[in-house]
């Protein structure tokens, strides 16, 4: 009794079980540990049976949370036991202790390969299933064809080719460069026609995967979905088994709706129709029963339906039906149904016309906001934040202000990042923005990060009507006993800048706001204070006529901070002090802020940036992308206000800005900024500043492209401001961006040029996307690897990479994705063999899209002759008969070359030498002339050595003599070529003149005695 | 990639089987299956099934002093894994008749075995009750 006689295993974990404590668990686990080990170590034999019983205790130990740092290797090894209890410990073990990437599991390969090729059935199952688990780039190379085979057996039981499916969806998932799936479109159309439901939900799941790489490939299997489904949802033909509480497989019902959700669109009528009578069925006849399972799986059926049927953009009637069902869903007590209904609308906002349907809905939702269910309100959240739009702002804003008082701590921080963003996204007027804000801060003071009061502070400063009213706002604030911190500094901030407005107002005497402001100085941190000392210095310096007990206080203030052990306070307050003894002067540089240039919330940057980590490949998502007109995508503005209201309300635009800043990606503006803030400069208060930075760094550093809607406003601005503008109007975003074009970032020859010498750089790159390239290359072999990266938060589609290959050059590019995800990076490996000499240059056609940009460029991929070639380093005595046997055309030629780039010898020698064609000093007597050898590798012939020789004119260093030699025609005349192309123009920046340490060439050869080897071969090279 | 983890957890909060099918280092698979049973224990009969942790969604299901939670993507079916639960626990039913904690505890490797025919690399494979159980059946009429 094999299964039941681990009697040591039973003990071991009834005595873990009694373990009082988890320090007795931890000392009984280590004498375990002790104890296997030793057995691993000392006893020679172990039988099989007390391996497994101590892999399974490696396991519960494993399991229990302690490392397990050994018997790896004896787990692995327990996979070649002959006997299949043994050997099914060993699959699950290594499949549980070990990663992908463990060395051990190379050693098994051949042991697994033997299994799945075996003829044991439950041997094979077992290999599959491990592969499936943990099978990585080695199992795909040596298995995959293997593993296809089984699948497609008609030999094979079910038991087996079910496993063999989700094997080999790992295989291809994990290394689609490896796994060749050309020409399985027909297999799984064929595989969908299978009978067996446990084969067909393993080949459902395989093709969700296909389909979602590249659904063109597998329109066939769409039909044959359709019918899966129909077969389902009509009952034919199910087996008892595979019916769960009356409904025929809901998973495999599930799969199969999901598959569907990633094909575009169901062209042909009549598998359309036949499609939404199934759904339309689903929808109409799910009813809710007692058993709490049957209705579980029957509404699992029915969210998948609901979401296919948005995804195949139904008729409004059908539309309008799901969001009524959605919309009794959100009311029901059943707390799961709630959920899913909420997170099913939240989906639904990404079709256009149901909008207005859902704010039906909106007094549901809110309530939904207070749920006792802290799930349920994150969706309810996530769907006002979705659904909100000028027309609601202000009610769900509110909502969101409400709720924050009584909300948990672990929503607040979510709450008011998208309340804040939602007020300034949606804004009716300034002074709303600024309340909500003032009011978040109130409320949720801990939560609010710097950004978005720094953001308030930019449109204060930025628009004067709001001035007055953000000072009285911010002083009503500060007249609350409990203030907090924030608050302080939000209202140092504004009521220094623009107290003064307000003078005439009572209570708000420079003295009375000053006095406001000083009492919650002991309150505050350092980080404030030096805030609240700048708000000091401008309110005394707007108190006119001055006053002198003011001036005191504010002097003895800073006096006492003068000496203060914080650099930033004690900064401050000296400068400022000093400053205050000039009168005068003090006026200009304490004057008002300047107006903030225009530029991207960075909340909502953030926002987006949020979104883009948990970015996955869903099908929801991949549909957005597909139909960018009607999407409306959470974070999009652009799509989020296009299709709401006809009046683009957009983020609250700085327009106003006048232009006394307009340089936007210049770091020298900051500093310009700073400057006319006078004093701040080193000691800057301004509450943006490193943002600002940032920000102003944003388009140079990874960041996108500042969005469309902001250049259009700047476009706007700087037209309204026209003549001002235009001194600087180069430094603003190039207008170019507006016109669709794409403007690459550098030079695209040149990235090119420096490629064709060295192995690894960028080849292309534009304000959305990075194309390096890393090249290995041997004999006539290369492998690239083309790294795509995203730029962006948002990602790219439509991304297409054609290879068009010269006829020398056989290239195979790998599998390049649809779609990038947002700040991901793709590698795409390719393939180039050689096969004969030729300077032509395969190009690489590249497109994608991004928003309404369609980029495609054309690249010279650098894969070019002297990549072939392979440096060698000839004595005299091989050159000397070797050039001699090409006696002459087409073998050998030579050529007068005008117009050469003049350079110095050991440049050229340089040069040479960097196209690996290598320099062999010494063999040519005159030091004004060049010797050089190399081998051109190619997959029709051997290597191919060839001989190159350069005489100089050093009267006249545009012209020379190339005389060049090989065993080959094509290859004499096309190396020519190549050189002669290389020396005429150089299209890099000239490099560095090459180290005074002159290379051989360049030594002055002295007078050659005439039985000088050198001497006889000068001869000979005439 | 649909599951990524299937623990069952009992009131107390230990681990009694645990499969992975995205690698995490202990250290990973320590701290996340603290904070994932922390969260779900202390949730009610009132409330949902479903708890957001990080990227994972988690399902999860109570049989008496036994919680199994099972960690999804973004992109899975709530209500089907939740069955899947159900009929993980029924399976087990039919094995070992009226399952209990122990024999989870006990027979760790059935567990596994059963688990091993359902699910593969984070898919479902087989959802018959008899095409799980036979190969287990089969053994033990071996041995």
């Amino acid at each position: 009794m094999a299964m039941h006689g681990m009697r040591g295993l039973s003990v071991f974990i009834s005595e873990i079980r009694n373990c009082q404590n988890k320090e007795q668990e931890r000392l009984r686990v280590d004498k375990e540990l002790g104890n296997v080990r030793n057995r691993f170590k000392n006893e020679k034999v172990l039988t099989p049976y007390d391996k497994k019983k101590y892999v399974w205790k490696m396991l519960y130990i494993y399991m229990l949370g302690y490392d397990v740092d050994f018997g790896h290797m004896e787990a692995v090894s327990l996979i070649s036991a002959p006997k299949y209890p043994e050997k099914q410990v060993g699959y699950i073990a290594t499949s549980c202790l070990l990663n992908e990437n463990h060395d051990f599991l190379r050693l098994a390969i051949n042991t697994v390969r033997n299994d799945i090729i075996g003829r044991n059935e439950t041997f094979q199952c077992l290999a599959l299933t491990m592969v499936g688990n943990i099978g990585g780039r080695d199992f795909a190379e040596s298995l995959a064809p293997d593993v296809q085979k089984l699948l497609l057996s008609s030999s094979c039981r079910p038991l087996v080719r079910k496993k063999a499916a989700l094997c080999l969806l790992r295989l291809y998932r994990k290394n689609p460069d490896i796994v060749n799936v050309d020409g399985w479109a027909d297999r799984m159309s064929q595989l969908l026609d299978e009978r067996d439901l446990g084969v067909l939900t393993s080949s459902m799941s395989l093709l969700v995967a296909l389909v979602s790489n590249n659904h063109e490939a597998y329109w066939s299997c769409l039909p044959k979905c359709v019918k899966t489904l129909e077969r389902l949802a009509r009952n034919q033909d199910i087996p008892q088994e595979y019916t769960y509480y009356g409904i025929p497989s809901p998973w495999l019902q599930v799969k199969t709706m999901r598959a569907l959700q990633y094909f575009p669109t169901i062209e042909d009528p009549h598998t359309r129709r036949t499609l939404f009578e199934v759904l339309q069925r689903i929808l109409m006849g799910t009813d809710v029963v007692k058993n709490v399972n049957k209705n579980n799986a029957s509404h699992a059926v029915l969210f998948e339906a609901l979401a296919l049927v948005m995804h195949l953009d139904a008729e409004k009637e059908m539309m309008s039906q799901c969001v009524a069902l959605l919309g009794k869903f959100i009311a029901v007590r059943e707390p799961n149904i709630r959920y899913l209904g909420l997170e099913n609308m939240t989906r639904m906002l990404m079709v256009t016309d149901v909008q207005e349907i859902i704010k039906r809905h909106q007094a549901q939702i809110i309530t939904s906001l207070k749920d006792p269910d802290v799930s349920i309100r994150r969706r309810a959240l996530d769907l006002l934040y979705g659904m909100c739009d000028v027309t609601n702002a202000k009610d769900i804003v509110e909502e969101l202000l409400q709720y924050l008082s009584s909300a948990d701590f672990t929503m607040r921080e979510e709450l008011s990042l998208k309340a804040a963003i939602l007020a300034e996204k949606f804004a009716p007027d300034l002074s709303w923005y600024v309340d909500v804000i003032l009011q978040l801060i109130d409320k949720a003071g801990d939560f609010i990060s710097d950004d978005i009061w720094f953001r308030v502070v930019q449109f204060v400063t930025n628009n004067d009507d709001l001035q007055p009213y953000a000072a009285a706002k911010v002083k009503e604030y500060l007249d609350k006993s409990a203030v907090h911190e924030t608050m302080v500094k939000v209202s140092a901030y504004i009521l220094g800048e623009y107290s003064h407005l307000l003078a005439r107002r009572p209570g708000c005497s420079p003295k009375e706001i000053f006095n406001l402001l000083h009492e919650k100085l002991p309150t505050v941190s350092t980080t404030t204070i030096p805030i609240l000392l700048s708000a000091y210095a401008k309110i005394l310096m707007h108190t006119q006529p001055p006053d002198q007990e003011l001036q005191s206080q504010i002097w003895a203030i800073f006096n006492k901070y003068e000496s203060c052990i914080d650099a930033e306070i004690q900064q401050r307050a000296v400068e400022y002090l000093a400053l205050c003894q000039k009168g005068a002067a003090l006026m200009d540089i304490l004057a008002e802020m300047p107006k903030f240039p225009e530029r991207k919330s960075s909340l909502i940057k953030r926002a987006e940036y949020s979104e883009a980590d948990t970015a996955e490949q869903s099908a929801i998502k991949l549909r957005a992308q597909q139909q960018t007109s009607n999407a409306l995508v959470v974070t999009d503005q652009h799509s989020a206000n296009g299709a709401t209201s006809p009046v683009p309300v957009g983020q609250l635009s700085l327009v106003k800005v006048p232009s006394m800043i307009t340089t936007e990606n210049d770091t020298s503006s900051d500093h310009t900024l700073s400057q006319q803030n006078g004093a701040l400069s080193n000691v800057d208060p301004q509450p943006p500043s490193a943002d600002l930075l940032s920000d102003i760094l944003g388009p140079l550093a990874i960041e996108g492209p500042p969005d469309a809607t902001v250049q259009s406003e700047n476009n706007a601005a700087s037209g309204l401001e026209g003549g001002s503008d235009a001194i600087d109007g180069s430094a603003i975003v190039p207008v170019e961006e507006q016109t669709n074009t794409v403007q690459p970032i550098g030079n695209i020859a040149e990235r090119f040029h420096a490629l064709c010498l060295k192995d690894s750089g960028v080849l292309y790159e534009d304000p959305y996307i990075q194309v390096g390239i890393k090249a290995e290359w041997r004999g006539h072999h290369g492998r690239l690897v083309l790294f795509l990266g995203n730029k962006n938060t948002a990602p790219l589609v439509s991304v297409q990479a054609i290879i068009l290959p010269p006829a020398h050059l056989k290239m195979e590019l790998s599998l390049v994705p649809d779609t990038i995800p947002p700040r991901a990076q793709v590698q795409c490996p390719l393939e180039v063999v050689n096969l004969r000499p030729s300077r032509d240059v395969a190009v690489l056609d590249f497109s994608y899209k991004f928003g309404t940009n369609m980029v495609n460029v054309k690249l010279r991929l650098p894969a070019v002759l002297n990549k072939f070639l392979q440096p060698i380093q000839v004595s005299a005595e091989e050159f000397f008969p070797q050039w001699r046997s090409f006696s002459g055309p087409p073998l050998k030629l030579q050529e007068v070359i005008r117009g050469i780039r003049p350079m110095p010898l050991p440049e050229m020698a340089n040069l040479l030498n960097s196209f690996r064609i290598m320099i062999c000093p010494g063999l040519d007597p005159n030091p004004n002339n060049l010797v050089a050898s190399t081998t051109f590798y190619s997959d029709s012939k051997p290597a191919m050595l060839c001989l190159v020789r350069i005489e100089t004119d050093p009267a006249d260093r545009t012209q020379l003599r190339m005389t060049l030699a090989s065993g080959d025609p094509t290859l004499t005349f096309e190396l020519k070529e190549f050189i002669k192309e290389q020396l005429i123009s150089i299209p890099t920046a000239p490099r560095a003149p090459a180290p005074a340490a002159a290379p051989p060439a360049a030594q002055p050869t002295p007078q050659i005695p005439p039985n000088d080897p050198a001497a006889i071969l000068a001869g000979l090279l005439s | 990639m649909g599951i990524r983890f299937i623990l069952m957890v009992n009131k107390q909060g230990q681990t009694r089987l645990a499969q992975y099918y995205e690698w995490l280092t202990l250290e990973e698979r320590r701290a996340l299956e603290g904070e994932i049973v922390r969260k779900c224990l202390a949730r009610n009969e009132q409330q949902c099934s479903f708890v957001e942790h990080r990227n994972y969604k988690i399902v999860y299901r109570r049989y008496a002093s036994l919680f199994f939670l099972v960690g999804v993507d973004n992109d899975e079916n709530e209500l089907a894994i939740l069955e899947f639960i159900h009929l993980l626990v029924e399976t087990m039913d039919r094995h070992f008749g009226n399952v209990c904690e122990l024999d989870i505890m006990f027979h760790l490797e059935k567990a596994h075995f059963m688990l091993e025919e359902m699910v593969m690399n984070g898919s479902v494979v087989e959802t018959s009750k008899a095409n799980i159980l036979s190969p287990i059946q089969l053994m033990e009429k071996a041995s």
